[in-house]
């Protein structure tokens, strides 16, 4: 098929991420590429550290690596174009243009009309629920008729930061929101009785809250069970599921996990459970563990999770069943699941007739536990599908 | 949600939210409440360094003024413990310990162990410290090591308003005696502190940078010197792990023997005067307790031993600063047998 695109429109600009709301520049550790390296969507591009997080920067484009402008060790403000990514027809003159205006907009030292997150709260059954919205267009609430959002539920003991790197890059033409979950983030600390209902009508009302007709919800781990039940609850108001590592649909679970998660007090205490949430255990760094011990330290969190904790967990069990849950629902369902994952191992997957039956699942080799951080791509792209499919399966009932 | 604000705002926040939370939370020192009522002040002082401030007119029965008898007032404090409040008295200069010395090592550092563990004292003792404020000799000293030497007083020196915050809620909710001691040359400092309520356990160190070549474990206000050191030698490829124990008593030992584990060096950076210090106290540790991965002599980098100095000059030179860190680091890693 030929590319109808005009000149402009297949020059990629490769733009410093913002992961996170603090995150106001990023440093190049390393170029995986190198200029007139081949380069497909979502390969890896570059190493980035920030004061917070060390993550790997994927390609949103595909062609050929042509310019670099930030080198290896060098900072970049979020936004501002770090790189150029076009097809090898693309004159160098085009590119020129574009390094020019870059290399401009680095000089200056902002990138323009760049706006991260916002957090905001909102009231849910009479607790504080804190969010973060990305984008514009399909579910911003404006009543066109277009308002099928994404919701993000992150899992047990995290919070909306988790999808910092997918967050972004689903807000494209959508309104794409994560939620603390009470107990969690920045939310209230009160989970009631820290049920599977509890936290899935949290979901619903918060839908209710935003004035979101319908949505594209997105669970990892407690939040996968999570976003079922809400789906079960009030499937005219859930177009697509996808799940990252759900809870709730098979035997196997580390209760040790879990369990040492919430009692360990001290950094040296909670390091060793970490290293379980990831196939590369160098992303457990200082500032990971320190901002999970400011969160456990705030008053409130210990009492939640151990309320959770019996949700979850029944003895060493898996207390969570929402196989019946999705086998009732008829939205698509589109899992992702890390090969390396410890804590909910990808072999309930493979034992669960309801997502053998209801959902596509995609097993990623390089991701343990957090599909979303290590290898956000995946997660996307599963995100992506569940959207499409819905949009098919509405196309199919007209 | 976190928001930056002052090291002052923080333990203000604290003491706030603690007498909202528990009505046997009390606050008393020197202008805590005075002022109040006076023409063209609306509040109290808040104490000679603002910290009380707002308090007096949300709890007025709780803020008592005291006159200037640190003997009496802490006297009243410990002894208000032992009966179901929770004191927080301050005492304005650490310097003025002397003076009520005798209510605090006597007798609310020993009630626990001499009544058999049937009395609890959870008295919190404010105390400014520290050089650098053209002070003077009386009212500039670091003298947390004299109550780090006390079995039964628990000392906490809080390097930045996270700490500040966390550490006075876990202070006042502690049922020992707390020497709390802030440096007054950090009030003005920020740094980003959730608004909710907080504690950080005692005995559990900060890892503040982490670093395969040299261990720094630094005290109070030398955490930000040590952590500048680090920054500047990290430049030439050498890697500081800079270690805050945040509380002197207790101490956390694991924290400092594990990273000197790694790092075969040691350097101890104290604002205190070198004999019977943190310096030595952490340097004694790890000569005994990890004496086989030592690669180097250990380095103590402190004031020296004397007054703090009145001119601007000597008191400069007095107190101990990044270039000396970086020294001590590198006589450390270039040290050869």
């Amino acid at each position: 098929m030929p590319d109808e695109r005009t000149t402009e429109e297949r020059i990629g600009r490769v733009t410093m991420p913002k992961w996170g709301l603090s995150m106001k520049t990023g440093k190049i550790m390393e170029w995986v590429v190198e200029v007139g390296d081949e380069v497909e969507r979502g390969d890896d591009l570059a190493e980035i550290d920030t004061d917070k997080i060390a993550g790997t920067l994927e390609s949103d484009h595909e062609g050929v690596l042509r310019r670099v402008l930030v080198e290896a060790g060098s900072d970049a403000p979020v936004g501002c174009t770090i790189a150029v990514v076009a097809p090898e027809d693309v004159p160098d003159s085009e590119i020129d243009a574009v390094v020019k205006e870059a290399e401009e907009q680095l000089a200056r030292g902002v990138a323009e009309g760049e706006e991260g997150p916002r957090q905001q709260t909102v009231e849910v059954a009479g607790r504080t629920i804190s969010y973060t919205t990305l984008g514009e267009g399909s579910g911003d609430g404006d009543g066109d008729g277009e308002d099928e959002a994404i919701v993000l539920v992150h899992g047990y003991g995290g919070d909306k930061n988790s999808w910092l790197f997918v967050q972004e890059p689903l807000s494209e033409g959508r309104t794409v929101h994560a939620l603390d979950l009470p107990g969690h983030g920045d939310s209230a600390k009160d989970v009631g009785d820290g049920s599977l209902a509890t936290l899935a009508d949290t979901v619903t009302g918060f839908l209710d809250a935003l004035g979101v007709q319908r949505a594209h919800l997105v669970g990892h781990s407690m939040g996968g069970a999570v976003v079922t039940a809400a789906a079960a609850a009030a499937p005219e108001r859930v177009r697509s599921l996808t799940l990252v590592s759900p809870a709730g649909y098979g035997p196997e679970i580390d209760a040790s996990y879990l369990r040492g998660f919430a009692s360990a007090a001290s950094r040296r205490e909670l390091k060793p459970h970490l290293l379980k949430l990831f196939a590369d255990p160098g992303l457990v760094n200082r500032q990971l563990v320190d901002d999970l011990l400011k969160y456990k330290r705030l008053d409130g969190v210990d009492g939640a999770l151990r309320t959770l904790l019996g949700t979850l967990l029944d003895g060493d069990e898996p207390a969570l069943d929402v196989a019946p849950l999705l086998a009732r629902t008829t939205v698509p369902t589109v899992v992702v699941w890390g090969r390396a994952d410890q804590v909910i191992p990808v072999s309930n997957a493979e034992s669960s007739d309801a997502l053998k039956q209801h959902a596509t699942v995609h097993v990623v080799d390089e991701a343990g536990h957090m599909a979303q951080m290590e290898t956000p791509a995946a997660v996307v792209s599963a995100v992506q599908e569940a959207v499409q499919k819905a949009g098919e399966q509405a196309a199919g009932r007209a | 949600m976190a928001r930056t604000i002052s090291y002052r705002e923080a333990l203000n926040e604290a003491l706030m939210q603690e007498m909202e939370r528990d009505a046997s939370v009390i606050v008393m020192g020197e202008d805590n409440a005075g002022g109040a009522g006076a023409p063209g002040e609306p509040d109290a002082w808040g104490g000679v360094l603002g910290v009380t401030k707002g308090l007096y007119g949300k709890f007025p029965g709780r803020v008592l003024d005291t006159p200037i008898s640190e003997s009496a007032f802490v006297g009243a404090a410990v002894g208000a413990a032992t009966r179901g409040f929770r004191p927080v008295a301050e005492l304005m200069f650490i310097d003025f310990m002397g003076v009520c010395f005798d209510q605090i090592f006597n007798q609310a550092a020993k009630f626990r162990y001499m009544f058999g563990g049937k009395a609890v004292t959870p008295v919190v003792i404010r105390a400014m410290y520290g050089a650098g404020l053209r002070a003077a000799a009386q009212h500039s000293q670091a003298l947390y090591p004299l109550f780090t030497n006390i079995p039964g007083l628990k000392v906490v020196i809080p390097s930045s308003p996270y700490e500040a915050k966390g550490l006075m809620i876990q202070s006042i909710r502690d049922d020992d005696p707390v020497i709390f001691c802030e440096h007054k040359a950090m009030y003005d400092t920020t740094g980003e502190v959730p608004a909710e309520s907080y504690t950080i356990p005692f005995g559990e160190a900060n890892v503040v940078r982490e670093g395969d070549d040299v261990t720094i474990v630094a005290f109070g206000r030398m955490v930000s010197v040590a952590a500048q050191a680090a920054d500047e030698l990290a430049k030439s490829g050498v890697g500081c792990e800079v270690i805050d124990p945040r509380t002197t008593s207790p101490l956390d030992a694991d924290t400092i023997i594990e990273s000197v584990a790694n790092t075969g060096r040691l350097v101890v950076v104290d604002e205190s005067t070198p004999r019977c210090s943190m310096a030595s106290d952490v340097s004694s540790l790890v000569a005994k307790e990890a004496f086989g991965s030592l690669r180097a002599p250990i380095e103590m980098v402190t004031a020296p031993h004397t007054p703090v100095p009145f001119s601007p000059v000597l008191e400069d030179l007095y107190v101990p600063d990044a270039q000396r860190v970086v020294n001590a680091v590198k006589t450390v890693t270039g040290w050869e047998r």
